[in-house]
């Protein structure tokens, strides 16, 4: 029998509520039932596949491996707080409206499909360019073994990756003193 | 259900020792997919997630030279890092083989001990350096060395209250080596694995087997017969008999089973052929440096 908890979570920048959680929630099933972020999916709940990949503390995890409970205290950002969200801080109904680099690189380069696993790769993507600026292609697929994609074949997500270097980089020469890391539109 | 997470280790083990059947959260690679899948119902968690002291390491010297000293909740990532694996590089490779970067940033070795999977892949290489751990409950602290700690297929010598609170690993002056194979390079469990450790300076040298038998499994006579086969003074490659011969040893020392991963005949061919390169691998990168490595092994 488990019992039922409150507590409250950090989640993209915001103080969360959590109520009627069990206290055995992941965080996976807390973020997409509890707190209403669907981003993060939930696919094999082992930690094998990667599409609930989000960031805790700034470190890249599988949201299901989380004992959400745990989490409390933690700062706890999902595929929905990656861009400027054209709202309050955290607002995820207002997410979506503008695109990371990553995210329209995912798009013109083809990278999405079903879509299912495209989270998972955005978050991951962020991390890797984050710590990484300019991978080489062994970097980006290790970097990436943790995310399965079963659409796609990986080539097009390898090009979006490839496309945002490329992007930053230029970006990076012709602005200096740009963070190469803010997302179009967030140095305006 | 009550999930404690104390930011002060002493607090942890008074809640352990208040509450012995307390399920214990490391990083949760292990234990969150039972919970997932219904496997295991926690009655209460200690959360070891806030105790900064275990996530940190360090160098002591210790009698026989250097150790490390990692906190138990230092992470495959951590461990992976250039100066970790600088210091420990047998280590290094076994934590780059573990899951992906996601498991990695997560996983800790103190967790890998005292889930006790015969596959856990840091197991063979801490058993290779003879490494202990550090425990300690509410009553008081202890030493185990890593080869006493591992009992059987996830069955430890912890205490009831008791937590694994460091590991510490003897710097061995000379080259390491792991090797892996599972059913793919990325996001594997171990089939059967490989460490080997040569020690230059006292001229000796370990390997330990895992997935395997019930815990890590070794052959000191092995490894004393091959010892006494190599050029220590002058590094010339070793004989290829010898290293075949010792490859044989060590698969006839493994005990291992048929299971959904492999059978138990091609887990002991893998472990002789692994033993077999480990031996010539670590040779060419320690003592025959800059030499012909002669053939492949």
């Amino acid at each position: 029998v488990s019992t039922v908890t409150g507590y409250e979570l950090v989640v993209n920048g915001a103080a969360a509520r959590v109520e009627g959680a069990h206290a055995t929630d992941s965080l996976l099933h807390v973020l997409r039932d509890r707190l209403g972020l669907p981003g993060a999916k939930n696919a094999c709940e082992q930690g094998e596949c990667g599409s609930c990949s989000v960031l805790v503390d700034g470190v890249l995890v599988c949201a299901c491996l989380e004992l959400a409970e745990a989490a409390v205290g933690c700062d706890i950002t999902t595929v929905e707080g990656l861009a400027p969200a054209g709202g309050e801080p955290g607002d995820a109904a207002l997410a979506g409206d503008v695109l990371t680099d990553v995210q329209q690189a995912m798009v013109e380069a083809g990278g999405v499909q079903c879509g299912f696993c495209t989270p998972g790769f955005v978050v991951a993507i962020h991390d890797l360019l984050a710590r990484v600026p300019d991978p080489g292609p062994l970097d980006v697929r290790e970097a990436l073994a943790g995310n399965l994609c079963r659409c796609t074949g990986y080539g097009r997500i390898l090009a979006a990756v490839d496309q945002v270097v490329t992007l930053r980089s230029r970006a990076a020469i012709t602005t200096p003193g740009t963070s190469p890391g803010s997302p179009p539109g967030a140095s305006a | 259900v009550t999930v404690l997470a104390p930011d002060r280790l002493a607090d942890a083990l008074v809640a352990l020792d208040g509450d012995p059947a307390r399920t214990v959260l490391a990083g949760g690679t292990d234990l969150m997919v039972d919970v997932n899948y219904g496997r295991h119902r926690p009655t209460d968690v200690l959360s070891l997630r806030r105790l900064a002291e275990l996530r940190a390491w360090r160098v002591e010297v210790g009698p026989g030279g250097d150790e490390v000293v990692l906190g138990a909740a230092v992470s495959y990532t951590t461990l992976l890092g250039p100066e970790l694996s600088g210091l420990l590089p047998a280590l290094g490779q076994a934590a780059r083989t573990v899951g992906s970067p996601q498991i990695r940033n997560t996983g800790t070795i103190g967790g890998n001990l005292a889930t006790g999977s015969p596959a856990g892949d840091t197991l063979p290489v801490l058993v290779a350096h003879g490494a202990t751990v550090e425990l300690a409950s509410a009553h008081g602290r202890r030493t185990l060395p890593v080869a006493d700690l591992l009992v059987g297929p996830k069955v430890t010598a912890l205490a009831p209250g008791e937590l694994i609170t460091a590991v510490r690993v003897p710097v061995v002056p000379g080259p390491g080596e792991f090797l892996k194979i599972g059913v793919r390079n990325a996001m594997v469990i171990a089939v059967a694995n490989c460490a080997l450790v040569v020690d230059t300076e006292r001229r000796t040298l370990r390997c330990v087997l895992g997935s395997v038998g019930p815990v890590p499994v070794r052959d000191p006579e092995a490894e004393r017969w091959a010892a006494a086969r190599l050029d220590w003074d002058g590094g010339t490659p070793p004989d290829p008999a010898v290293v075949d011969d010792f490859g044989r040893r060590l698969a006839a020392a493994s005990r291992p089973i048929d299971d959904h991963r492999a059978t138990a005949d091609y887990r002991r061919h893998a472990v002789g052929v692994m033993a077999r390169r480990a031996l010539a691998r670590a040779w060419a990168a320690g003592p025959g440096r800059g030499r012909d490595q002669g053939r492949a092994a």
